[in-house]
């Protein structure tokens, strides 16, 4: 009875593990860094903790509520930004995202899958 | 015509969206409807054969389009037993809701500084008046919504005073699909403050409940003609002509005056003085076979097949446990929100589309409504009916929730 598997290619095992287990989610004490950001259409809502030290990212966890795109990249994200230069990370961009997620994501679903990345940028401003 | 599961599958040949997408379950018609045949073909028929603009030409093609025009304000009024003087055409609901927030504190005695309101509405019925807020230097208040999904008469009770200026409030929620109270409300109202401005919100309800203004006693009612089968850029402003007339215009320009100067202008009468610049012509022409197709069935016809497929979607879901069902036990329209335990609603909307399924997922409007019942990621998955669903698109629907929910819930 179903007609296609455009939204169930999102849905890999590996996503979904990561969904039920995320990878820094939580907070942390005294970040340098701190902002939310919201994804109007669905009322999805990330907050991004950085820890910043000479232009470099030492740590970073998030915290929120969302779907299983935007909660994965947020994993993803995270995990990612450890130990990286926040002036590469300004300039990440969807390719970035896509890259970490290993998925073919929907057009109407890359607002959620670029949360996280809007989150850290707008704490790092 | 009585509906039922073989009348509902006759009807849905009317609407070509079915026929061009084979398999489509269509379960979000309280975002927009579809269109039967008769209203696209009212839209193709004028553009190619009627084309002309209203109010002003002296020729034949635009007299015949100034009389669409107007005959299609005329079915509108007797759709809901109002005169056609009272029938603005807006862009839409919350068109009409803008205009309201720009022109009602001058027709309300100054010392009345209150905009009541209810904790279920749609952004559309309260940013503006938040704005209005801020600039008349008013306030805000609301009707609280009880845990049963229903209003708190009590509370509307109590809120209702001496300052209340306006009511404002919907007839039918977008998102529980509770019916309000609408002529007990209004009673209220009334008896507790006779200057009051009522306000009905019919955006769910126009196409699914028959509505008489004059038994409601409502000041006002805005609606949109493209949840109720007809085009998408019209919206209905219905008020009594006494108050019409008192207002001032919202929108200015051309078509909406009698007299210009280079310093001054004179306004139109209502309800012209209010349809500033070129009207969407086309849209509200097609509207006029969107009611007749809509009365031809009959409103308490609607309602009553709404209900019974309500009834059968609320018993088919409860077979899945992890099911949330927020909707009221009686007294509902075809709209129910609904969750699945441990799943984002965007999630679910996502998935069901590879099932044809077309659900909304999100706050659907209705931010504060959210919090205030503390739902969990602040959104729900909505499905709403409306004359071509049948008993096997609610079929189909459960038997995918089913296996979206193996899918989290293992």
């Amino acid at each position: 009875m179903k007609h296609d598997d455009l939204s169930d290619r999102m849905y890999k095992e590996h996503i979904l593990e990561l969904y039920k287990s995320p990878s820094n989610y939580g907070t942390m004490e005294n970040p340098t860094n701190k902002d939310t950001e919201y994804n109007s259409m669905c009322g999805d809502e990330i907050t991004i903790q950085l820890k910043v030290k000479n232009g470099k990212i030492l740590d970073a966890k998030f915290s929120g509520s969302g779907c299983v795109i935007s909660m994965v990249s947020a994993s993803l994200l995270t995990e990612k930004l450890k130990g990286e230069k926040i002036e590469d990370v300004k300039k990440f961009e969807k390719n970035e995202i896509l890259k970490l997620l290993k998925i073919k994501i929907n057009p109407a679903r890359i607002k959620c899958a670029l949360l996280p990345l809007e989150a850290t940028k707008k704490a790092l401003r | 015509m009585k509906l039922n599961n073989t009348t509902a599958k006759k009807l849905k040949r009317d609407f070509p969206i079915f026929k061009n997408n084979p398999g489509l379950i269509y379960l979000d018609s309280a975002a927009t409807s579809q269109r039967p045949e008769i209203v696209i073909r009212a839209v193709d028929n004028f553009i190619r054969k009627e084309n002309a603009n209203i109010s002003r030409g002296v020729y034949t093609l635009a007299e015949k389009a100034t009389e669409d025009y107007e005959q299609s304000r005329k079915s509108v009024a007797k759709f809901i037993n109002a005169h056609h003087e009272e029938i603005v055409f807006t862009k839409n609901a919350t068109e009409a809701i803008n205009l309201f927030s720009y022109t009602l504190k001058s027709i309300s005695p100054r010392e009345k500084n209150e905009i009541l309101l209810t904790e279920m509405e749609h952004h559309s019925n309260l940013v503006p008046w938040q704005q209005m807020v801020k600039r008349e230097n008013m306030e805000l208040k609301f009707i609280k919504v009880k845990g049963d999904f229903t209003l708190d008469l009590e509370d509307a009770k109590n809120k209702i005073t001496d300052k209340t200026a306006i009511l404002s409030f919907a007839h039918v929620s977008n998102v529980l699909g509770t019916i309000n109270p609408v002529k007990e409300l209004i009673k209220i109202a009334r008896q507790k403050n006779k200057e009051i401005i009522t306000i009905v919100d019919g955006a769910q309800s126009v196409q699914n409940i028959k509505i008489d203004v004059k038994k409601l006693d409502c000041d006002f009612l805005v609606f949109s003609g493209h949840k109720m089968l007809g085009p998408t850029g019209v919206g209905i402003l219905y008020g009594k002509k006494e108050l019409l007339e008192k207002m001032k215009p919202f929108n200015f320009g051309g078509g909406m005056i009698k007299k210009v100067t280079l310093k001054d202008a004179e306004w139109a009468n209502t309800p012209y003085k209010f349809e500033a610049g070129t009207q969407n012509i086309v849209e509200v022409i097609a509207l006029s076979e969107a009611i007749k197709y809509i009365e031809n069935i009959g409103l308490e016809n609607i309602h009553e097949w709404e209900e019974e497929l309500t009834d059968y979607v609320i018993k088919k879901m409860r077979e899945i446990p992890e099911i949330e069902i927020y909707h009221p036990k009686e007294k509902s329209a075809g709209i129910i929100s609904f969750n699945l335990s441990g799943v984002h609603p965007h999630d679910i909307a996502s998935l069901l589309n590879d099932y044809k399924i077309c659900v909304r997922a999100g706050h659907h409007c209705a931010m504060p409504l959210m919090e205030k019942l503390k739902i969990p990621h602040g959104g729900t998955c909505r499905i709403s009916f409306y004359i071509y669903n049948t008993f096997e698109d609610i079929d189909r629907l459960v038997e995918a929730l089913k296996e979206i929910n193996k899918k989290f819930n293992k």
